[in-house]
C-alpha cells in the first residue's frame, strides 16, 4: 500500500503558521522530560544542537557519531558562511526575500510552509550562536560583518573567516559538552548506528557497533532523531568527509522511511580539478570566491597556452556572457552545467580539459592582494598546498564536484519521517532545499531543525503519543531480531572471502554514479547504470575481501557495511532519476532542456515529492507523492539572465 | 616513487606493538601522505594482509582527525600542515619514513596509528563553553565587539583539537590546546563572564587526565598545523595566577 503523506501544514497565514502552531503543540509536564529517553544519531550542527537543546530542556538524551568526538562531525568542514534575514547591510533582506529566494532557488520543489519557517528561525540562530561566542567576521565597528553568495543579490550570509561551520559545529559541541557534563546528554562517539528498532511500528530504538571494542549493542528510547549527514560519498569522489555514508538513513529506508527525491543531488561548481585515480575526495573552494573571482575558459577550442598569456580579447566570460545580471554569481547548479558545457565543447584548461579557470587578477588590482588575502588567504593557501599553484599568480583551476545532497528521508512539518517515533534533521532529511540548495542554507537549515524546530516537535509527540508508563526494553523480540540481522550481515561480509579491496569496489560505484547519474543524466544512460549496479553488487558479495575480523577496531569492516549499502541505494537513486521526467535544480535530464541548453521543469506533471518505499530485496519500490503547490511563490522559470 | 615506511604496528590497546617495514611502490607526488598509505593498504589487502589503521575523515586539514608522527614531526615536515595536507612531493623517491601514532601517556593506543584523544573532551566538558540555553540569546549585534578582539578570539577558535600540540610536547602537555580554548572564549565579551571558572576547571581536568606541565619548549606551537600562537598560553598562565 502506497504511504498516506500528511505534511501536517499547519492551518493559517503563512508568517502565522509557525507561531500557531508551537502554540498548539502539547507540552510536556517539565517534571516528567527526564522520564523520556531520546536516541540522536549525528553531531554535526543539526544532531549536535538537538541534543543540547533536548538536554537543556531536561531529556534523557543519548547522542552518537562514529568519529572520535562530536566535534569532527563532518559540518566542520563547511567554509563560506550561514545565511540569516537580518538585514544588518539595509540592503532590503527580509524573512520574506529570504524565503523567497530558498523556493525559487530549489527550483519550486520544496514545501513552502517549511522554507518560511526556516527564513523565520535564520535570525535567531545568529543571535544564539554570537551568544555561545562563535567569533563571527566583524567590522571596525564592533557590528557583524556580511557577505553575498551564490543565488542571492543581498549580503545576507555570516561568517568565520573561511572556516564558518568549525566555528557553529564548535558552538554546537560547546552547547552539547555542557550538558553532558550535566549529566542530560550521554555522548557515545565511534559507535555507528547500523540499524532502527521499530516496536508496534514506532520507532523505538537502534542497534550499534562499537568502533573500538567491534560489541554489537542495543539501545531502546521513546524516540530517535537520525541527523546523520548527506550521502554525496555514493558517488565515492566528493567534498564529503571519508566516512560519510547513507547507512543510518537506509536502514530506516528499509524499515520503512519513506526516502524522498534521492536523486536531488548538488554538484557544486567551484572544486579543485580531479588529478588521477588515486584521488580519494574533492576539496572545495569556497563559493564566496565568485564574489571577487571571474570564471572563463579560452574562446579558441584546446587551446594550450599559459593563461597569462591569453589576451582578455581571447578569454570567455561565459558566466557574465550567459546571464548578465548574476554574472559570477549565478547559482551552483547553473555554474556547474555552464561548467561542463564549456569543457564538453572542448574549452576546458589543465592537463584533463576538465577544468576552467577562476581568475583573481582583476579583483587584486582594484582592491589590492591585501583584501583579497583577509578575504580568502586560507582558502588560497589551501589551493597552493594541493596544487603547488599560487593562485595570486596564476588563476585557479576548477572544476564541478559532488557536494550534497537535496534528497532525504521524507518528513512533515513536524520533521517526523514516514515511521512514528523517527525525527530526521539536517542534510539527512529531504526537507527545504528543493531541488537545489542555495550557498550558505545547509548551516541555516541544520541548526534550524537541531535548535528551534526538534525540540518543539519532539515535546509533542512525547506529549501525544508515548506513553512513560509502557517502557520498552532492550530485552524486546525486536531488538533480538534486529541485532541478529547485524550480526548475520557482518557475519557474511567476513565470510566472502574475495580478492578486491572494499575500496575498488566503492570507486567502480562511484564512476558508474558520476557517468550516468551525475550532472546531467539520461534515459539510456540510467537504464544503464540500473543494469550495471546490480551485477557490481553481486561481484562484491561474491569478491571483495574484508580484512581482520568482527572483533576489535576494523576500518576495513566499517566501508564494507557502508560500500554494501550504497550498492543498494544507487539503485534507488538511479531509478528516481529515471522517473522525474524533466529537469529541475540540479536534477539536469539532457531530454529536457531548452535551446539555449537551460533546464526546463514540468510543473504540471513534476509539482511533487517523490517519496520511495521499500518493498523488499529484489522487489521494485513504489513512489508515493506529496503534490507541491505555490501560493506566495509564483512558478516562474528560474531565469538568471 | 618508491620509499621504504617503517611503521608501527600494534594489534590492539592491550597487545604489545613494534616497528613494521612496508614498501611503498607506485607513489606519485600529486597524491597526498594519506593516499600514499591508501596505495599501500589497497596492496597489503590484495596480498591478504591487514591494512594499516589511522585515523582520519576531512581530509582538507579541518576536522583534526588525521594524527601521524612523521619522521619524528606531528604531521611531517610542512609547517601548519595536517597530515592530510601533506603532499607526497615533500619526500624523494627512494625515502624512508618513519610512521608512529601520537605519543603520550593521556592518548592511549588503540590501534597501529589510531590513539583514543577522549581526554580533550572531557577537558572541554569540565568547562570549555558559555553557559547559555537555547532561546535566551538577545540580538547579536546588541554587544559590538571590537574587530581585534574578535580576530584574536578566532586565531585561537582555529584549533582542530588534534593533539599535535600535545603528541609533540616533551612532557606531554595539553597547554596549547586548553589555551586556546580558554583564549578564544576570554576575548569576547559572551565568553569573559565566566572566565575564571572556566579556566580553573578545564585545568584542573587537563591535570587530572595525566598531561604534563609546560616549560616553555613551545615545540607544541611548531608544530600545530593551525598555526595557534603559544601567547595564549602565556595569557592563560598570567590569569590562572591572578585568580
Ligand atoms: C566542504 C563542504 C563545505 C560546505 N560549506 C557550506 C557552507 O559554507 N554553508 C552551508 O550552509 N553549508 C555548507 N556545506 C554543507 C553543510 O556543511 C552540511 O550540509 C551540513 O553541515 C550537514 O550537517 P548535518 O548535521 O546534517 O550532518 P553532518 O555534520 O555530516 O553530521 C553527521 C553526523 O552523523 C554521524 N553519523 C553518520 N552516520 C552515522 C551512523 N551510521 N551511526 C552513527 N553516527 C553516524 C556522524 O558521525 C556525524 O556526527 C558544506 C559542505 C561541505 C562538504
Ligand atoms: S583528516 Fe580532517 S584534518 Fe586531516
Amino acid at each position: 500500500m502506497a504511504y498516506q503523506l500528511d505534511a501536517k501544514i499547519p492551518a493559517g497565514p503563512i508568517q502565522e503558521k509557525w507561531t500557531n502552531h508551537r502554540f498548539n503543540l502539547k507540552l510536556v509536564n517539565p517534571a516528567n522530560k527526564r522520564k523520556f529517553k531520546i536516541i540522536v544519531v549525528g553531531s554535526g550542527l543539526a544532531g549536535g544542537a538537538a541534543a543540547a537543546s533536548l538536554g537543556e530542556l531536561g531529556y534523557n538524551v543519548e547522542c552518537f557519531c562514529y568519529q572520535d568526538s562530536p566535534r569532527r562531525a563532518h559540518s566542520i568542514a563547511a567554509q563560506g558562511g550561514i545565511n540569516a534575514a537580518k538585514n544588518y547591510p539595509n540592503d532590503g533582506d527580509s524573512i520574506w526575500r529570504l524565503f523567497y529566494d530558498t523556493v525559487k532557488g530549489g527550483d519550486y520543489r520544496a514545501r513552502e510552509a517549511n522554507v518560511y519557517r526556516l527564513a523565520e528561525v535564520s535570525n535567531n540562530i545568529i543571535d544564539q550562536c554570537v551568544a555561545q561566542g562563535v567569533p563571527f567576521a566583524r567590522e571596525y565597528g564592533g557590528l557583524l560583518d556580511n557577505r553575498s553568495f551564490g543565488g542571492a543579490q543581498v549580503s545576507r550570509t555570516f561568517y568565520a573567516r573561511g572556516q564558518t561551520g568549525q566555528q557553529l559545529l564548535l558552538g554546537a559541541y560547546q552547547s552539547l559538552s555542557r550538558q553532558i557534563a550535566r549529566g542530560t546528554v550521554k555522548m557515545f562517539p565511534r559507535s555507528e548506528m547500523l540499524d532502527l528498532v521499530l516496536v508496534d511500528g514506532h520507532a523505538r530504538g537502534i542497534i550499534v557497533r562499537d568502533l573500538v571494542t567491534g560489541e554489537i549493542r542495543r539501545h531502546a528510547a521513546d524516540a530517535v532523531i537520525l541527523a546523520t549527514g548527506g550521502y554525496g560519498n555514493v558517488f565515492y569522489l566528493s567534498t564529503n568527509a571519508m566516512g560519510c555514508n547513507v547507512t543510518a538513513a537506509y536502514r530506516a529506508y528499509r524499515r520503512g522511511a519513506g526516502f524522498a527525491n534521492p536523486c536531488f543531488t548538488q554538484i557544486h561548481p567551484t572544486c579543485i580539478p580531479v588529478s588521477s585515480d588515486h584521488q580519494s575526495k574533492l576539496t572545495l573552494m569556497s563559493e564566496s570566491l565568485r564574489n571577487d573571482g571571474r570564471v572563463w575558459v579560452p574562446k579558441k577550442k584546446g587551446d594550450k597556452r599559459p593563461p597569462n598569456e591569453i589576451p582578455e580579447d581571447e578569454r570567455d566570460y561565459y558566466l557574465e556572457r550567459r546571464y548578465p545580471s548574476f554574472g559570477n554569481l549565478v547559482p551552483r547548479d547553473v555554474a556547474s552545467r555552464a561548467a561542463k558545457e564549456r569543457c564538453d565543447a572542448g574549452h576546458g584548461v589543465g592537463a584533463t580539459g576538465l577544468a576552467v579557470y577562476l581568475d583573481f587578477s582583476d579583483a587584486i588590482q582594484r582592491l589590492g592582494r591585501d583584501v583579497i588575502e583577509a578575504r580568502y588567504g586560507n582558502l588560497f593557501q589551501m589551493y597552493e598546498k594541493i596544487t603547488a599553484e599560487d593562485p595570486y599568480q596564476v588563476p585557479m583551476r576548477i572544476y564541478p564536484a559532488v557536494h550534497y545532497t537535496m534528497g532525504g528521508l521524507w518528513v512533515d512539518y513536524n520533521l517526523q519521517s514516514t515511521i512514528p517515533g523517527l525525527f530526521v534533521g539536517g542534510e539527512a532529511n529531504f526537507s527545504d532545499h528543493g531541488a537545489n540548495r542555495l550557498g550558505a542554507s545547509a548551516l541555516m537549515q541544520g541548526l534550524a531543525d537541531g535548535y528551534f524546530v526538534l525540540p518543539y516537535t519532539l515535546g509533542d509527540y512525547l506529549a501525544r503519543e508515548a506513553d512513560m508508563n509502557v517502557k520498552v526494553g532492550t530485552d524486546h523480540e525486536a531488538f533480538a531480531a534486529a541485532e541478529r540481522e547485524v550480526r548475520d550481515k557482518i557475519e557474511r561480509l567476513m565470510a566472502v572471502g574475495g580478492k578486491e579491496p572494499v575500496e575498488s569496489f566503492h570507486k567502480r560505484l562511484g564512476r558508474l554514479m558520476w557517468d550516468y547519474c551525475g550532472m546531467a543524466r539520461n534515459a539510456e544512460g540510467l537504464q544503464k547504470a540500473l543494469a550495471e549496479i546490480p551485477k557490481l553488487r553481486e561481484e562484491f558479495w561474491a569478491e571483495v575481501r574484508v580484512t581482520g575480523g568482527p572483533d576489535g577496531l576494523n576500518a576495513e569492516l566499517e566501508k564494507a557495511g557502508r560500500v554494501a549499502d550504497f550498492l543498494e541505494f544507487a539503485e534507488l537513486m538511479c531509478r528516481d532519476a529515471l522517473h522525474r521526467e524533466e529537469s529541475c535544480g540540479g536534477h539536469f535530464r539532457e531530454e529536457h532542456q531548452t535551446e539555449e541548453g537551460e533546464a526546463k521543469r514540468d510543473d504540471e506533471n513534476f509539482s511533487y515529492v517523490a517519496v520511495w518505499e521499500f518493498k523488499g530485496d529484489g522487489e521494485e519500490p513504489e513512489l508515493s507523492k506529496e503534490p507541491l503547490t505555490f501560493e506566495h511563490v509564483p512558478l516562474t522559470t528560474r531565469s538568471y539572465k | 616513487m618508491e620509499l621504504t615506511l617503517h611503521v608501527w604496528r600494534q594489534a590492539g590497546p592491550d597487545q604489545p606493538g613494534r616497528m613494521e617495514i612496508i614498501r611503498a611502490t607506485g607513489i606519485s607526488e600529486d597524491m597526498s601522505f594519506l593516499e600514499m598509505l591508501d596505495k599501500v593498504n589497497d596492496d597489503l589487502i590484495r596480498d591478504g594482509v591487514e591494512p594499516i589503521h589511522f585515523d582520519h575523515d576531512c581530509r582538507e586539514g579541518i576536522c583534526g582527525t588525521c594524527s601521524l608522527m612523521i619522521n619524528g614531526i606531528a604531521h611531517g615536515p610542512e609547517e601548519g600542515t595536517t597530515t592530510c595536507q601533506l603532499h607526497m612531493r615533500s619526500f624523494q623517491d627512494g625515502d624512508s619514513i618513519y610512521i608512529e601514532p601520537w605519543r603520550s601517556r593521556a592518548f592511549p593506543v588503540i590501534k597501529d596509528l589510531v590513539v583514543d584523544r577522549s581526554a580533550f573532551d572531557r577537558i572541554m566538558q569540565a568547562g570549555g563553553y558559555v553557559s547559555i540555553n537555547v532561546g535566551a540569546a538577545p540580538d547579536a549585534n546588541s554587544i559590538p565587539v571590537p574587530k581585534e578582539d574578535a580576530d584574536l578570539a578566532f586565531d585561537a577558535a582555529a584549533c582542530i583539537g588534534c593533539g599535535a600540540c600535545v603528541a609533540s610536547c616533551p612532557n606531554g602537555s595539553a597547554m596549547l590546546f586548553v589555551s586556546a580554548k580558554i583564549g578564544h572564549l576570554a576575548h569576547l565579551p559572551q565568553g569573559r563572564v565566566e572566565h575564571e571558572r572556566r579556566l580553573r576547571a578545564m585545568v584542573a581536568q587537563m591535570d587530572k587526565e595525566g598531561f604534563g606541565p609546560c616549560s616553555n619548549h613551545f615545540e607544541c606551537e611548531a608544530v600545530c598545523p593551525k598555526e595557534i600562537s603559544a601567547r595564549f598560553i602565556g595569557e592563560m598562565n598570567r590569569d590562572f595566577i591572578r585568580c
